[in-house]
């Protein structure tokens, strides 16, 4: 029988199969942060239950981590300190990895993983954090749980679950210049809407994929859930192998041949089944930001603020409430957009790759925005971007360089906007209130936020490329 | 875990597609180490102004929903984070159902280990409900599990589907580690494959 890459993940880790299809499956990583694991914990201590792998868990403070250098001296805001002891005592107690603040490793879950070598292809790897995604750009099967599956994983080291179905996205072509792993995923939600993959776990393919950095991948595969899909996934190849190999956990010797051997079978047979197939060309994917409070608004850089009423069915209500929220009105220029903030890193793009990629369009030039900050995805990437002199090109330019979390990403720190203020970010989620009640964010691309910021309103990076040139 | 049977009560209308985690509970509540005492924040950026009163018009504040126990909501409930903060808010507060046409993956399996039950209808039915629900208290919905179905408030019967297992622990309010633990000499065995097999993991 023929098999799609999440066929073949799945069918190795299945522990146990019920009659109706339900299935036990064998977890190989289970990361762990400070927000979505304390109850669980504490659920293990209250049934007396033990943590069966501590060795395949690894726990790093991330969400809310101030991201000041005053940090060292402890978390001001009560609960959060709280939260983030809680995770120092569990980790400690329950001994598995962990990076506590202080540590130059200590990142963002999603960048930690696989910068450490713990996220390797073939794997099954799960989070309490819908982002867990990410580690799909590896080849390895990588979703988001609630606590209580953090619980049980916790005990069991296995989680209940049934198979999705199976769903490619192919982008064909090349991608022009200006046009990144960002603008891909957007669109692709821009195109199937924010449930156009629930109920499947996506594999991203095409010649523009392969063409991507691992960087990139994990951008794209990072925002799969918010395409609806459980996980994306992305068939390991010499980019992959290259990337994973001589990271601190990853295997070596004899034991990294055995591992070749088998991840170089982690594709999907040429006819495999698919349930679902979209394509996109790369040709006609443009730089993109988002408008709305949804991720699936999102349009060109070139187009204009939509009409409510263009919209059918719930949509309608939807639009017309988001653009309120957005302080927007139809048929307004995209590009005519002010912003206030601008705000580069998250798990969707704090890595090293955007760091560069905004320096690149920040060198020489000052920004026109009130605030700007960047916020190193990890300690590491941070002190590779100071060597590499990138920070100093953020600060010339007037942006904050920032130590390692997700800080605005969902501000649950003191990073935050302010009721009205409106933010060109390079996260994930556009949400009311996501970045501070009342705030306002348009998602892009690590270059296209830089442009922003220089501008002082939403900008195409193809002008700022041709003057740059 | 508490078990879910029947269940009669006030639907309050939410028609709004997309409805997401950090509006059903916004990040600045999540820095709890506990489960409980959630309710009082739930939708709370929907649900308060900034000095903290209540917004007249949003429906929980409506004396007539007050004490909903079902949600009828857009398309897409649950989307955004796994924070299983959501469905702990909603329970907290009272809701043990929510009635839509499509939930978000992990929101949809966290509801389950709280004991409540989400459920997917067609459109044309959950228009139907969505309408009982704008009648607050003189419309009460009615769902009962074990055959699987909705009855609106002028007696419409309306089938769902629900996973066999999942339907099967929610009637029992049976807890999931507690079954997982009892196939551990499976577990046991994978692990011992696995090993051999892919020894780097
Ligand atoms: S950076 Fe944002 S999306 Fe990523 S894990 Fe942190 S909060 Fe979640």
């Amino acid at each position: 029988m023929t098999k799609t890459l999440y066929d073949k993940i799945w069918d190795a880790h299945v522990v146990h199969e019920d009659t109706d299809g339900t299935c036990l499956l064998y977890i190989d990583r289970h990361l762990v942060h400070e927000v979505t694991s304390p109850q669980a914990f504490e659920g293990l201590r209250m049934t007396g239950r033990k943590l069966r792998a501590p060795d395949k868990t690894i726990a790093v403070p991330d969400h809310n981590v101030p991201t000041t250098p005053d940090r060292e001296n402890g978390i001001e805001n009560e609960e959060s300190r709280i939260q983030v002891e809680a995770l120092d005592r569990n980790a400690r107690e329950f001994g598995v990895h962990y990076y506590p603040v202080n540590d130059v490793r200590q990142g963002i879950v999603h960048i930690v993983g696989p910068e450490q070598g713990w996220t390797l292809p073939g794997m099954t790897v799960v989070c309490g954090d819908s982002h867990t995604a990410t580690h799909g750009a590896f080849g390895a099967l990588a979703h988001g749980i609630g606590t209580s599956e953090v619980e049980h994983v916790l005990a069991t080291q296995t989680l209940i679950q049934k198979k999705s179905k199976n769903m490619k996205v192919e982008i064909t072509g090349s991608l022009p210049p200006g046009v990144t792993a960002k603008d891909i995923t957007l669109s692709v939600i821009g195109a199937t809407g924010t449930a156009g993959g629930t109920g499947y776990v996506i594999e991203y393919c095409g010649q523009a994929i392969e063409e991507l950095s691992i960087e990139g991948r994990m951008t794209v595969c990072n925002m799969a859930i918010e395409g609806g899909a459980r996980a994306g996934l992305i068939a390991p190849d010499e980019k992959t192998f290259q990337y994973v190999q001589g990271r601190p956990h990853a295997p070596k010797g004899a034991q990294w041949d055995a591992a070749m051997a088998w991840w170089k079978t982690l594709k999907s047979d040429p006819d495999a089944h698919w349930d679902k197939v979209v394509t996109l060309k790369a040709e006609e994917i443009a730089p993109v930001v988002t408008w709305g409070t949804s991720p699936e608004d999102v349009l060109p850089i070139t187009d204009s603020v939509p009409d409510p009423a263009s919209f059918a069915g719930g949509k309608v209500e939807a639009a017309r409430r988001a653009l309120d929220y957005m302080g927007l009105t139809p048929g307004q220029k995209l590009t005519d957009i002010e912003i206030d903030t601008v705000f580069i890193g998250s798990c969707t793009n704090g890595r090293i790759e955007d760091l560069r990629a905004a320096a690149e369009i920040l060198k020489g030039r000052k920004i026109k925005v009130k605030r700007a900050m960047v916020v190193p995805g990890s300690g590491l990437v941070r002190a590779q971007a100071e060597e590499e002199g990138l920070a100093q090109i953020f600060i010339d330019a007037g942006f904050e360089w920032r130590l390692a979390g997700c800080s605005m990403c969902l501000a649950m720190n003191p990073d935050q906007l302010s009721p009205g203020e409106r933010c060109a970010a390079t996260s994930n989620r556009n949400f009311e209130g996501r970045q501070g009640r009342g705030g306002r964010t348009h998602l892009m691309s690590p270059a296209m936020a830089a442009a922003a910021a220089i501008t002082g309103r939403l900008t195409d990076i193809r002008d700022m490329m041709a003057e740059t040139a | 875990m508490e078990k879910f049977t029947t269940l009669t009560g006030v639907a309050a209308p939410m028609p709004l597609v997309n409805i997401d985690t950090d509006m059903i509970i916004p990040k600045q509540f999540l820095k709890t180490i506990q489960r409980t005492g959630l309710g009082k924040n739930l939708f709370d950026e929907m649900r308060y102004d900034d000095q903290g009163r209540e917004i007249p018009d949003f429906v929980l504040n409506q004396p007539a929903y007050r004490k909903s126990e079902i949600l009828v909501a857009g398309d897409n409930f649950g989307c955004g984070s796994s924070r299983e903060h959501a469905p702990w808010a909603l329970a907290d507060f009272g809701i043990r159902t929510i009635i839509s046409t499509s939930f978000a993956d992990i929101f949809y399996n966290n509801c389950f280990k709280n004991g409540m039950l989400p459920i997917v209808l067609p459109q044309e039915q959950v228009d139907i409900l969505m309408d009982d629900a704008r009648k607050g208290e003189n419309a009460r919905i009615s769902i009962d599990l074990e055959s699987q179905t909705v009855t609106s408030a002028d007696g419409q019967v309306f089938s769902f589907e629900i996973d066999p297992f999942k339907k099967h622990c929610l009637l029992n309010g049976l807890d999931d580690i507690g079954l997982t633990l009892e196939k551990v000499a499976s577990i046991d065995a994978f692990e011992a494959q696995a090993t051999q097999a892919r020894p780097w993991v």
